[in-house]
């Protein structure tokens, strides 16, 4: 049985507007509109969409805190807004904007909260928090109050908060953003571990499509409150009509290379980039090349996933729905 | 929910409160500058009008240390958790806290007790040291008196927390509510006694006064205090913030469920 199951789910927001002095408009608008997707226990989904796609309002409808205005949704067999509090115990929530952990306060209190919150068993707690202090490298700041952590490891310290009573289920909301290299790696590393190891099921959000490389298997875009794609990171290349890049350096300056299947998208003295399917083989590009320029030197250039959801959600893509 | 969880947090919020050192040794100093100005001021009053709403010269400059001493604890005009509280409901953060299994109004009442602890025994013991060191105050030799004075500014802290959250839950609707907090200061600070006793208010004024909420929060604590309430005038005023406490805090509680149901949370 899917531990997430969204079936035909919409959300309506009214905004007012100002139309002149006094008149005021209202109108509906739809943030979310007929979202159906399922996630099985254990899974971890890459959830993307530009800004105002609908990714946040579909994070607080999973967590109960805003009402569907149509369509059915459950997390572990519960209704989220009918059983907020129960379905707490179960989720843990990590925003990569926002802190849950006391600001004034050394970092070893949030996590006694928390304890007290979720009503962990110490025995259990005492597991889970130092696995989480050694794989996040958190033991050294127990005692620092979190104005003074940085950001890198404050999230680390937020990340930890959110797991010490096994959530079923957690919600990642661009938890990366901000952190420089070492810490993104570390992040993610225990990200992974997190869900391989533990089996939680994890529903990332995020902007940097690195982490959903890294970790989730399976990606779903949305776009305009639908989802747009759902299945493999490859799949999407393929959907997307990805085109990957022969970059070649001539002996001289040339004129454009034309050659069968490529086509020259930029030149640069005697420097030019050849574009050509991501699907096709680059072999014959490069013997054709070789066999009638100067080539000196040459490289392939995969096309960034980035690209492909650009492209998406500009709208130049047709990008079928496949439900994987 | 167990009473330790929230036990814990007016714990934590009492030592957070103790991290602004400087903050409270300002706020001390300034309701003790106010302190010695007010006390001349009803000390003019008195000498021309003795025995004004029923208290004596030196009833009445107790009176004002006493609510000097109760400025910061019971947060008459405002404030409180209620800086911590707008601010997560116009960024968005209070979305992070219903993501959690407590309870809102309990959780931010305990943060709020905590608080009240701390700075009843800084600012609250501060600016009394200081008064009485220059002028003649009437306090009780009676360790009774002051248990049944403990136990007023608790009620009087909760009472004012109940009416701070109500306060602050139009933000949900409003999305700042610092203009309904300005206009409920100014009803604080008149209603309350804060300004004048209320026994010095007129007729119908005074008789509205009196039932009021706010009258739980400054006129009755001093009032118990300067045993102007004893016996059964004690049992009834302690009743009376009683009932206002749990009044508001229902109130909250129904404002809440609303707000929490019906209203976008801010923020992506």
């Amino acid at each position: 049985m899917a531990l997430i199951e969204v079936d035909n789910v919409s959300r309506t927001f009214t905004v007012r507007s100002r139309k002149g002095r006094l008149r005021r408009e209202k109108r509906q608008v739809n943030a979310v509109d007929g979202l159906t997707f399922q996630v099985a226990e254990g899974e971890c989904v890459g959830y993307v969409g530009p800004n105002g796609a609908g990714k946040s309002t579909t994070v607080k409808m999973l967590t109960g805190i805003l009402v569907p205005s149509g369509g059915r949704l459950r997390v572990a067999g519960v209704d989220p807004s009918r059983d907020r509090v129960r379905l707490a115990h179960r989720i843990g929530v990590v925003f990569g904007q926002r802190t849950t952990l006391w600001w004034d306060l050394p970092l070893r209190d949030s996590y006694e909260m928390a304890r007290r919150i979720y009503r962990i068993p110490a025995g259990r707690f005492r597991a889970n928090l130092d696995r989480c202090l050694e794989l996040l490298d958190l033991g050294p700041l127990m005692d620092t109050p979190v104005r003074q952590l940085s950001l890198g490891q404050r999230m680390r310290g937020d990340i930890a908060a959110a797991l010490l009573h096994d959530p079923q289920v957690l919600y990642l909301d661009e938890p990366t953003i901000g952190l420089d290299v070492v810490s993104r790696n570390r992040v993610r590393q225990f990200l992974r571990e997190v869900n391989t190891e533990r089996g939680t099921t994890v529903l990332l959000t995020t902007h940097d499509l690195t982490d959903i490389e890294q970790l989730c298997s399976r990606v779903m875009v949305i776009d305009h409150g639908r989802v747009v794609y759902d299945g493999g990171l490859e799949g999407l290349h393929a959907v997307g009509e990805s085109e990957r890049t022969l970059v070649v350096d001539l002996a001289e300056p040339c004129p454009p290379i034309a050659v069968e299947g490529a086509r020259v998208v930029r030149v640069d003295g005697p420097r030019q980039w050849l574009a050509f399917p991501a699907a096709r083989s680059a072999a014959p590009v490069v013997a054709a090349v070789a066999a009638g320029y100067p080539l000196v030197d040459l490289s392939v250039r995969e096309p960034a996933i980035e690209d492909v959801i650009s492209r998406m959600y500009a709208g130049e893509v047709a990008a079928p729905v496949r439900v994987g | 929910m167990p009473l330790t969880l929230y036990g814990s947090v007016a714990r934590g919020s009492f030592r957070r409160y103790a991290t602004y050192r400087a903050a409270i040794l300002a706020g001390a100093f300034t309701n003790t500058v106010f302190g010695f100005i007010l006390s001349y001021t009803y000390l003019a009053l008195w000498h021309a009008r003795p025995d004004l709403g029923g208290y004596d010269a030196t009833g009445a400059v107790t009176y004002i240390w006493i609510s000097q001493a109760l400025i910061a604890p019971v947060c008459v005009w405002g404030g409180g958790f209620q800086d911590d509280f707008q601010d997560r409901v116009r960024n968005g953060d209070i979305a992070i806290d219903l993501y959690r299994p407590v309870d809102l109004q309990s959780w931010w009442l305990a943060t709020d007790l905590g608080r009240a602890a701390l700075q009843l025994v800084t600012r609250g013991v501060l600016p009394m040291v200081a008064g009485a060191a220059v002028f003649r105050l009437r306090l009780p030799h009676d360790g009774r008196v002051w248990a049944a004075f403990l136990v007023s500014v608790m009620l009087a802290v909760a009472v004012s927390f109940a009416f701070r959250y109500l306060v602050s839950l139009t933000g949900f609707w409003l999305m700042d509510s610092d203009g309904v907090r300005s206009l409920a200061g100014i009803l604080g600070m008149f209603f309350s006694g804060k300004l004048l006793p209320i026994t010095l208010f007129p007729g119908a004024l005074g008789a509205l006064a009196r039932v009021l909420p706010w009258s739980a929060m400054v006129q009755i604590p001093c009032d118990v205090l300067l045993q102007q309430r004893t016996g059964g005038a004690l049992a009834t005023g302690l009743g009376f913030q009683a009932f206002w406490a749990l009044v508001l805090l229902a109130a909250g509680r129904a404002v809440q469920g609303l707000a929490t149901r019906r209203v976008v949370v801010q923020g992506g």
